[in-house]
């Protein structure tokens, strides 16, 4: 009777497709990983005029991939034909490693990064001594032969998002998730 | 008086920074150490088209980020003078580093509640990144600082040089103040005191001394800037100089 059951399951269908098309996304730096594994797709949602929007989260803010990202999604909506739509980056509230997704985490893993733990965030002004403690948590496990006798190289690795460690067993240099 | 001044000295002070520490690239003194500036400097950079693009908005002229980085003269450039120092050796990087660093963390630590919505959501995401950054600087500082006598010799020469610049980080002037009245930016005494004793730490892990104040009166973010700055800009805007309007 009233017509607006219809709408609203066509703006779900819309919104759900949009949502599909997004998180099937391959990130471009660690093909391993969609988008939605990586939990930078913040929202999508119908705005009155009827166009559909899309909030992507960068990682970093100099991400290189951020501009590449934010093509793909475009691309990825219009092929997924959800009709007018626009893709934009969302800065508040900042990402953090502990987005990633348990799917993610896994797929990290397996692609031989070993992923970042989960930690508090950090509340308000970090206690002086809080810039020591991170860079002593507990060593990363290698993700060759499992040895906890790693050693971290460097806080920063071949993209924004990693670290550099090293397996003191097996001697392998490997990668991990900074957590931020 | 307009915000988009205030955020230019911000985006300007990342721009600098993250240009110098650039120059790194293929020059560090070990892979590592190579890695760790070049992706400070990557964050710094993105946290410049961030303000920038922000201060073009506020400005509301039509310039777009490139058009304020690449286009404007050194009288234009509001960043203090402290990041337009040349890199020197290493551990002079590191200190000029730490004491940027430290800057920083409490600088956007407390814009993160600025009234300027976007403006505190850009200090959000740059505060986790400058966590990082801090942390690498800091962590060599300590090593050089309480290493070998000729490290410890050189960190405190350093020290000693660059200290002065940081006189200009919490001098206010009229916008600094007005910026604060609204809202949009915190109080410097208040950023003051958080550096002061988070740098009172780092040094005192370091074993270095703390250096006098003395008096210094370029200001940076009024357009005054040592001759260094000028080689830094002539190299970064050379393309967009020679080709106007070149595309990737």
């Amino acid at each position: 009777m009233s017509p607006l059951p219809d709408h609203d399951a066509a703006a779900a269908a819309r919104i759900g497709a949009a949502w599909r098309a997004l998180a099937a996304i391959a990130d471009p730096e660690l093909p391993a990983l969609t988008l939605e594994d990586l939990g930078i797709v913040r929202f999508v949602r119908l705005r009155s005029d009827g166009v559909l929007c899309a909030g992507l989260s960068p990682t970093y803010s100099g991400c290189p991939a951020s501009a590449h990202i934010l093509e793909l999604a475009q691309r990825a909506l219009r092929e997924a034909d959800v009709g007018p739509c626009a893709v934009s980056q969302t800065l508040a509230p900042p990402w953090s490693s502990d987005w990633i997704t348990s799917e993610g985490r896994r797929k990290l893993a397996q692609y031989g990064i070993v992923p970042p733990e989960r930690v508090p965030s950090h509340p308000g002004r970090p206690a002086a001594r809080a810039l020591w403690a991170l860079a002593e948590s507990a060593p990363a496990a290698c993700p060759r032969c499992g040895a906890l006798q790693t050693e971290q190289l460097s806080e920063f690795g071949s993209t924004p998002c990693k670290a550099l460690h090293r397996c003191l067993a097996c001697l392998e240099p490997f990668e991990r998730f900074k957590c931020i | 008086m307009s915000a988009h001044r205030y955020v230019l000295r911000l985006g300007d002070l990342a721009l600098v920074l993250g240009q110098r520490l650039s120059e790194w690239v293929g020059h560090g003194p070990a892979l590592e150490e190579d890695l760790g500036l070049a992706n400070i400097a990557l964050d710094l950079i993105g946290q410049a088209r961030l303000l920038l693009a922000h201060a073009g908005e506020i400005e509301g002229r039509g310039r777009s980020e490139d058009d304020i980085a690449f286009l404007r003269e050194q009288g234009e450039y509001l960043n203090p003078n402290l990041v337009e120092q040349p890199n020197g050796d290493f551990g002079e990087t590191i200190v000029r580093q730490v004491l940027i660093d430290a800057f920083q963390l409490e600088l956007y630590d407390r814009l993160r509640s600025s009234a300027d919505a976007h403006l505190g959501a850009i200090a959000d995401k740059a505060l986790k990144e400058t966590r990082y950054h801090l942390r690498y600087s800091a962590g060599w500082l300590v090593r050089l600082g309480d290493g070998t006598a000729e490290s410890h010799a050189r960190v405190q020469a350093s020290l000693e040089r660059l200290w002065p610049y940081t006189v200009e980080l919490f001098e206010e002037d009229a916008l600094d103040r007005e910026m604060a009245e609204r809202g949009i930016a915190p109080a410097l005494a208040q950023v003051r005191t958080g550096w002061t004793s988070q740098i009172g730490e780092i040094l005192a892990e370091a074993t270095l001394a703390r250096p006098a104040d003395r008096p210094y009166s370029w200001f940076g973010k009024r357009g005054e800037h040592s001759e260094h700055l000028g080689y830094l800009l002539a190299e970064m805007q050379h393309l967009q100089r020679s080709h106007p309007g070149a595309r990737w």
